[in-house]
């Protein structure tokens, strides 16, 4: 299962901090992190791999990025 | 994962901070006021005076240092394809935590690159106000950490994200137009300072260069020194602080090869020596940086890159500065203002507030 974290208008560091909130929380071992722009991506990419996770994949959808992250 | 942007890596980041922390005293060394070779919070506040918000006459110049911050952060998001109008993340809330930075920072005298650079500078009070500053980031934490946030912005038209770039390309078209003439207190609609750090600055192509340089590299670094210790509170995260430590670090050596190293408490420039009101103003600019997601300076440069509601809060300073200085709330080398004791308690009684009741889920 994946979960989807919408981070999409919100500026740091709200989107680290759902995607680390998630990441300690649930169950799901796939999320999917929903950003719209650069800092954030960089900023949810760092911040997960800080926590022992991997970053699958960086997809652009149109002005959003996909950010898919697998639990460590 | 590789980054491909250089500059959000953990070098990019080091030498963003130190290229600040040298071009910094060498804009003191070619005619920048003591240790305030750049302060955001400052040199807006002269701006206020430039264009008559405040009649504080040693405190008034349209510095070019903060248009460049703007226009050259507003370069590099056009060339990297990052330049991304948007508002409406609560930007009265914004406009009211950006009145209160700027007082408690000219209670401090100094917002938190200046507190660097004067600790570079061998001045000892900034120990002080950069304490306070943590305490202040770490009270935005705690709000942070029990659902504090402003909402979501959403994407409007380019028109909205060129909105404070315009501003600054018309500060800088008044400055070409009425430019300061010696003697003078005023020029054409401008007001220039006759004496005190208002008539101290480098030349205008100088500031202006040096700030389209700084405002393009910290668009690409995402250079925020409130961040660094935020980053560092919330998450442990050092990747910011290697910047922050990296300016304190550059800017000492700087200044001690330039001659203009000083070490103590009494006598620094623009500085004063009441230890409780730098602790307290500092921490007061810290909380509302905080509660507002960036330094001065990050909020400059998210401006440039169409971040309309960073630029309410960058309008907010520049008011803040007018209430600061007519009001008597800003301090002077003398010591703290007549009113700055009460201006810092009703700012931490309308940043609490402001704390508590944004709460509202982020849907």
């Amino acid at each position: 299962m994946s979960k989807i974290i919408d981070a999409r208008g919100l500026s740091c560091p709200q989107p680290v901090l759902m995607t680390l909130d998630a990441i300690a929380s649930g169950t799901d071992n796939e999320l999917q992190v929903l950003v719209d722009n650069e800092a954030s991506r960089e900023n949810v990419t760092r911040a997960a791999e800080n926590k022992g996770c991997q970053v699958k994949d960086i997809q652009d959808e149109g002005a959003d990025t996909r950010i898919t992250i697998l639990k460590g | 994962m590789k980054i491909k942007n250089f500059f959000s890596s953990q070098w990019g980041i080091i030498s963003v901070g130190a290229i600040i922390g040298i071009l910094a005293p060498l804009l003191q060394k070619l005619g920048n006021p003591g240790n305030m070779g750049i302060c955001v919070a400052c040199f807006e506040r002269d701006i206020a005076g430039a264009v008559g918000l405040h009649r504080a006459g040693v405190v008034q110049y349209m510095r070019p240092e903060i248009i460049g911050f703007v226009l050259g952060s507003l370069a590099a998001a056009y060339a990297f394809k990052e330049f991304k109008p948007r508002c409406g993340s609560a930007p009265i809330v914004r406009f009211v935590l950006g009145i209160f930075a700027m007082v408690g920072a000219l209670v401090f005298l100094g917002c938190p690159w200046r507190a660097m650079l004067r600790l570079a500078g061998g001045d000892l009070n900034a120990v002080t106000g950069l304490l306070g500053l943590a305490s202040g980031i770490w009270i935005g934490v705690m709000f942070l950490k029990n659902g504090y946030n402003l909402g979501r912005s959403q994407a409007t038209h380019a028109g909205a994200g060129w909105m404070l770039p315009l501003i600054m390309l018309g500060f800088l078209a008044l400055m070409l137009i009425y430019p300061q003439v010696a003697g003078e207190e005023k020029s054409g609609v401008l007001f220039y300072s006759l004496k005190g750090p208002g008539l101290m600055h480098a030349s205008l192509i100088v500031s202006l260069v040096v700030g389209l340089a700084i405002g393009f590299l910290a668009q690409r670094s995402r250079f925020c020194t409130m961040g660094a210790l935020r980053d560092l509170i919330l998450f442990g995260q050092t990747h910011l602080l290697s910047g922050f430590l990296a300016l304190v670090v550059f800017a000492l050596a700087t200044n001690l090869a330039l001659g203009q190293f000083k070490l103590g408490f009494a006598g620094q420039p623009v500085a004063h020596t009441a230890h409780v009101w730098n602790f307290l103003g500092m921490t007061l600019a810290g909380l509302a940086f905080a509660l507002a997601g960036g330094c001065p300076g990050r909020q400059l440069f998210l401006a440039g890159e169409g971040d309309s509601d960073a630029g309410v809060f960058v309008m907010g300073m520049i008011v803040g500065a007018g209430f600061a200085h007519n009001f008597g709330l800003a301090s002077s080398p003398k010591g703290v203002g007549p009113h700055g004791i009460a201006a810092v308690i009703v700012g931490f009684a309308v940043c609490l507030f402001i704390g508590f009741a944004m709460k509202k889920t982020a849907a």
